[in-house]
């Protein structure tokens, strides 16, 4: 699914956090939004998702402003997997799992057994299956993000945002939980991540949105991102970004570190 | 694969079929407790005789009495307050995305205990002290979402706090008419009735509340799958396609009207809100689509004994909200110091 962002700015009383930003994202596509702290990524974010209505602007999915969207209208073109899901009660994986059905239900109705057949599939397509009756807080963080991507899948939305997805995770699960999104991305799913790993974002997605400053400062292909001038310039150090393996991994190493001096 | 699928479906529902099947043995026996005898055999008698089986009366008219005017409601009443107690306790525990909240967070104890104090110092008959303790109930929780419409912040911590605001004005309002009640009788009435007792229940108290119970406790049952949704935070249950601030009035309304209808004819009974949707969510887990129903039958089951107990076990009543404080804080505590176990 597409999504077009024209003239957005949003601004907390009198401070400005996003500042006339316009891009759009073809289906399909694997978007990175990097940026420093406090940069507006994660304002974005949350306008893009509808979670923040009092921007100025238009953000557009699929042709139809979101604003004149209601809540289980918006839920069937984007779903959200927050940086840590952590419910208050004892949820089975399942339980969890299956709430993306919500908006697919009337509002009486509770899940029955088609529904379940979609938990099933989304569960074995994320490889997590087994887990289905422990408890969802038990499970380890690689294994929790897996299963709220299910839920997403079960949600049957065309566009998934992860916000920071491998924040918490070890090196294995955040190349797990990044190769199954790329594979979203390859089936036609549009997948938009916020993250503070350069290195990730050249391997994963097919597009970058370096934002600095609540402005959009670059945004194109992995390749014309992830280069020494935007990353000096977004994360205001120095740095040298060697191409390895015929281009496939670009690393980001301080100046400091490549030329030998103290840090 | 689709075996593991139903036997999810069916150990919850399975559960909820024997909470259901212990309520009914344990009405049926209730009916055979009580100061006035009335044995297995003559109280048969007395049901079949009422479903229009016309069968020659071996039993006393006082049975009858005892059976249709006294056990009855009070059997009756014990089972409707404990149902909606524990069902406003897990309503309110998913809202307020806490387990520790109990149905009067919102202050609608506080405020029924003003109303009914409010209705005994002017010397108002049993209706009219129900009736105001049910206006006052539901006037106090209007209150607190007006304040709480106005707090910055988090929405639900505003609610909290609105809540306990309120309910700490209500109460210093109870405590000053105790104050300058009538020691003589008006100050017991109002002390005992603060306590929480089902006695004197009454048919026609059963019919005053019946009608907002089942009004409050209906939405409860039909939205019981988004109140899952609802306890993940507002950010996700929006984003899974609920509206988190009209899903959580109606549960609140709804909540708060079983909570005032049955705090109205009951006084205080604490820990039924609290304890039973705990102790279910350790039977059924945590899926509202199998806690609410259980906790609604978990809660009449659990109130009616306790009140069996209470009517029984000595030679005067112990009003069944001290009883209800005594069993529940050990097994509350039982519970939080035993292992949680993986499910």
């Amino acid at each position: 699914m597409s999504i077009e962002v024209k003239n957005l700015c949003f601004s907390f009383g009198d401070r400005e956090i996003l500042h006339d930003l316009n891009f759009s994202i073809e289906k399909g596509e694997f978007v990175s939004i990097l940026g420093a702290n406090g940069v507006g990524k994660s304002t974005l974010f949350r306008c893009i998702l509808g979670l923040l209505p009092d921007y100025t602007g238009e953000i557009i999915i699929e042709g139809k402003n979101i604003k004149e969207l209601s809540v289980k209208e918006m839920s069937r073109l984007v779903a959200y997997i927050p940086q840590n899901t952590s419910p208050t009660f004892n949820y089975t994986v399942e339980d969890i799992v299956l709430m993306g059905t919500t908006a697919s239900l009337g509002v009486f109705k509770s899940p029955g057994k088609a529904e379940l057949e979609r938990v099933q599939w989304a569960m074995e397509k994320m490889g997590i299956e087994k887990l289905r009756k422990r408890s969802f807080n038990r499970i380890s963080g690689g294994e929790r993000q897996l299963a709220v991507i299910a839920r997403a899948l079960v949600q049957q939305a065309g566009i998934i945002m992860l916000d920071e997805p491998t924040a918490s995770l070890d090196f294995g699960n955040q190349m797990l939980v990044l190769s199954q999104a790329k594979l979203l991305a390859g089936e036609g799913y549009t997948v938009i991540q916020t993250t503070h790993n350069p290195e990730h974002s050249y391997m994963f997605s097919n597009r970058v949105l370096a934002l600095k400053d609540g402005r959009l400062l670059k945004s194109g292909a992995p390749k014309e991102i992830i280069t020494k001038d935007v990353i000096d310039s977004l994360y205001d150090i120095s740095v040298e970004v060697p191409q390895l393996y015929d281009d496939r991994a670009r690393v980001c190493i301080p100046s400091n570190v490549a030329l030998g001096n103290e840090i | 694969m689709p075996e593991r699928v139903e036997k999810r479906g069916l150990s919850g529902g399975v559960m909820f079929l024997i909470l259901v099947l212990l309520l009914l043995l344990a009405m049926l026996l209730s009916f055979l407790l009580g100061r006035y005898p009335v044995p297995p055999k003559e109280l048969f008698g007395i049901f079949i005789n009422r479903l229009g089986f016309n069968i020659e009366q071996f039993w006393s008219d006082t049975q009858e009495v005892a059976v249709f005017n006294i056990r009855f409601p009070r059997i009756l009443m014990a089972v409707l307050v404990g149902a909606c107690l524990s069902a406003a306790g897990a309503a309110y525990q998913g809202v307020f995305q806490n387990p520790m909240a109990a149905p009067d967070v919102l202050g609608a104890s506080a405020g029924a205990g003003f109303g009914a104090a409010l209705a005994i110092y002017f010397g108002l008959s049993g209706t009219f002290i129900t009736l105001s303790a049910f206006a006052m109930s539901l006037l106090t929780v209007a209150l607190v979402f007006f304040i709480s419409k106005r707090t910055k912040g988090e929405k639900v911590m505003g609610m909290v706090l609105a809540g306990i605001i309120v309910s700490s004005l209500f109460q210093s309002g109870t405590s000053f008419i105790k104050l300058v009640a009538d020691p003589t009788n008006k100050l017991p009435a109002i002390t005992y009735w603060l306590m929480g007792s089902l006695v004197g229940a009454t048919n026609k108290e059963i019919k005053m509340i019946i009608l907002p119970m089942i009004i409050g406790i209906l939405p409860l049952i039909l939205l019981r799958w988004r109140l899952n949704v609802l306890t993940m935070g507002d950010d996700e249950a929006k984003a899974l396609g609920v509206n988190p601030g009209k899903l959580r009035i109606v549960t609140v309304i709804s909540a708060t009207l079983v909570t005032a209808a049955a705090v109205s004819v009951s006084g205080m009974i604490g820990w039924v809100g609290l304890v039973i949707p705990h102790v279910i969510r350790r039977v059924v887990g945590s899926d509202y689509r199998f806690l609410m129903p259980a906790s609604i039958v978990g809660g009449g089951l659990f109130l009616l004994l306790v009140d069996d107990f209470s009517r029984n076990i000595a030679s005067t009543e112990i009003p069944i909200g001290i009883l209800t404080s005594v069993i529940g804080a050990p097994f509350f505590l039982l519970l939080i110091t035993r292992r949680e176990e993986t499910r």
